[in-house]
């Protein structure tokens, strides 16, 4: 039997009542809008990246425990990596919620990241877990491709 | 011209006024013997899909074993015996819902798959640039979509009526939006998301008045309610069976015959022609002018087998015990301070749509499903509606005849789990 608190874990829980960084950004470098057509859950993440290093990470938008906690989580772990290294930490993240991170001995430490190690063993809620995470991915990339169009 | 003779027997009717037995009931639906996460399973989803009884399996396996075969097609045993059975359900679906004959029945794969043939043919040849399709605020998606492509499709205009705070149609201003470019009002009998029983007779009687035919969505309804389409006098009906305790893939879709005969075909191929040569196609009569292709034959053996074992036990009994679930969840939910109920239509049934403060439906999804209860989370594929109470998404329970008090007891208890694991 899964026990809920798997899920819910304490951190979670803390995030979800207060979130981090949520707030709108006035000047980000790049933001996307990320939609869980599944739950109408709605996410707005804005990054400001220089010199390929995210300096300020933020998100706006409402959903479950899992989204919020996920969302606020994400603008802490990012803020102050490299470019590179915060692609690295959604690749390995995206990894251990989809089951897919049996080679992630590599790669950047999850830290805090981990607690949502148990949403695995609900695959309804992973794309919860996953939502502001693809969305940030989402902001970066439209950078680069304006970057690369220019 | 159907040919089935009806040699089959009334199921035996229940007394009305007696009551369900309802622990007899639920021995007949296999899946409820089961635990979820170590608790016996409560299954309050029924308005997403319905469990079926051993009876409807058991109709379906027999029919793979015993008679499949290709219907309206060989003279061989087989194909007789499948086409029987098969026609034999279109005068059960006839008589479930009051048609006058059973020639107004089409089966199609789905409630959605009427509508959009709805759209396709008769919208697409009676409907053109600036008249005006009618619909209302708490339609599913299914009954906005198909209009929307029609509306694209001749420039025709949507037009959609309000509803109040408690999810009520607003009747003078649908009345107001009714003008002599309505060409169809495609309306819901039963809220999926609100529980809401619309008042038919008055929408049908005032977009009669205005020469506009009116198609009712009755996928809610067909589980819960005696159907009469010629009380109602409705143009066009459409039900789905995986609703009703019948399998998935199967809808029914009903239509005045003098419609029915004008409308041009929706698909092409066999079954819906008489005779084909490469310079001309002669349609066959109706209802199969709309059924091309092989159909799904033991889904709608299935069904048959369905509205036998809902007639047996009786929608006016149904209903009734159905109605004391809906109060009793109504009491017990609304008890709770944390909880509002989404959707207060003082004409209800079998929908308990609510969200919780500060915590968001999906979370409150995952906990009761770990005490072994099923609810939807969503936006339940009515996204309009949600949005019209300000929301992005409601938790709903929707109950069945096979339900108990004792299930929405734990309903109750498992939601104050709920704002224990989110203090």
């Amino acid at each position: 039997m899964i026990d809920l608190y798997d899920l819910y874990q304490e951190l979670i829980l803390d995030h979800n009542r207060r979130p981090r960084n949520r707030r709108k950004l006035e000047d980000p470098s790049c933001q996307a809008e990320g939609y869980n057509p599944l739950c109408g859950d709605r996410v707005t993440v804005y990054l400001k990246i220089e010199d390929s290093v995210v300096t300020e990470a933020t998100f706006d938008g409402s959903g479950c425990a899992i989204s919020t906690a996920s969302a606020s989580l994400m603008t802490e772990s990012v803020k102050g990596k490299s470019l590179e290294d915060a692609k690295a930490l959604f690749r390995k993240f995206h990894g251990m919620l989809t089951g897919q991170s049996i080679e992630t001995a590599d790669g950047p430490d999850l830290g805090k990241l981990e607690v949502f190690s148990g949403v695995c063993r609900f695959p309804a809620r992973v794309k919860c877990a996953t939502l502001a995470w693809h969305t940030a991915n989402a902001a970066w990339e439209k950078r680069e491709t304006v970057v690369s169009t220019e | 011209m159907i040919t089935a003779s009806d040699s089959r027997h009334a199921p035996p009717m229940a007394q009305a006024d007696a009551a369900l037995d309802v622990e007899s009931i639920r021995r007949d639906f296999p899946i409820l013997r089961q635990t979820i996460n170590g608790h016996a399973l409560v299954y309050l989803d029924n308005a997403a899909t319905s469990q079926k009884p051993q009876v409807v399996i058991d109709a379906i396996s027999r029919y793979y074993a015993e008679d499949n075969a290709n219907i309206h097609r060989g003279v061989h045993a087989l194909s007789v015996r499948a086409t029987d059975a098969y026609e034999k359900v279109r005068i059960t679906v006839q008589r479930f819902i009051g048609a006058a004959e059973p020639e107004e029945i089409v089966f199609v794969r789905s409630a959605t798959e009427g509508i959009n043939l709805i759209a396709q043919t008769y919208g697409r040849s009676e409907i053109g640039k600036g008249d005006e399709i009618l619909i209302t605020t708490m339609e599913h998606h299914s009954n906005i979509v198909p209009w929307q492509m029609l509306c694209r499709q001749t420039g025709a205009v949507l037009r959609v009526a309000p509803i109040n705070d408690d999810g009520e149609l607003i009747l003078d201003q649908y009345e107001k939006l009714l003008c002599d470019r309505t060409k169809i009002v495609a309306v819901t009998h039963i809220s999926n998301a609100l529980g809401t029983i619309n008042p038919l007779s008055e929408i049908i009687d005032l977009a009669h008045r205005h020469g506009a035919r009116v198609l009712v969505d009755g996928a809610q309804a067909a589980p819960h309610l005696c159907i009469d389409v010629q009380a109602l006098d409705c143009d066009f009906y459409v039900f789905s069976s995986h609703k009703v305790y019948g399998p998935t893939g199967v809808g029914v879709l009903y239509a005045k015959r003098e419609l029915l005969e004008e409308m041009p075909p929706y698909q092409g191929g066999g079954e819906m022609i008489q005779s084909v040569t490469f310079d001309e196609t002669t349609y066959n009569d109706v209802p199969h002018k709309f059924e091309a292709g092989t159909p799904n034959i033991a889904g709608v053996i299935g069904l048959g087998a369905a509205l036998d074992y809902v007639n047996g036990i009786g929608l006016d009994r149904i209903a009734a015990y159905e109605h004391e679930l809906l109060d009793h969840a109504t009491h017990a939910l609304a008890a709770i301070p944390q909880v509002r109920l989404i959707g207060t239509a003082r004409h209800k049934a079998a929908v308990l749509a609510f969200v919780v403060e500060g915590i968001h439906p999906h979370d409150v999804g995952t906990v009761v499903d770990q005490e072994g209860i099923a609810i939807r989370t969503g936006h339940h594929c009515a996204q309009p509606v949600i949005d019209r109470f300000g929301l992005t998404a409601t938790a709903r329970a929707s109950f069945a005849f096979y339900n108990t008090r004792e299930e929405i007891d734990a309903l109750a208890a498992a939601m104050r789990r709920v704002l224990e694991v989110f203090a």
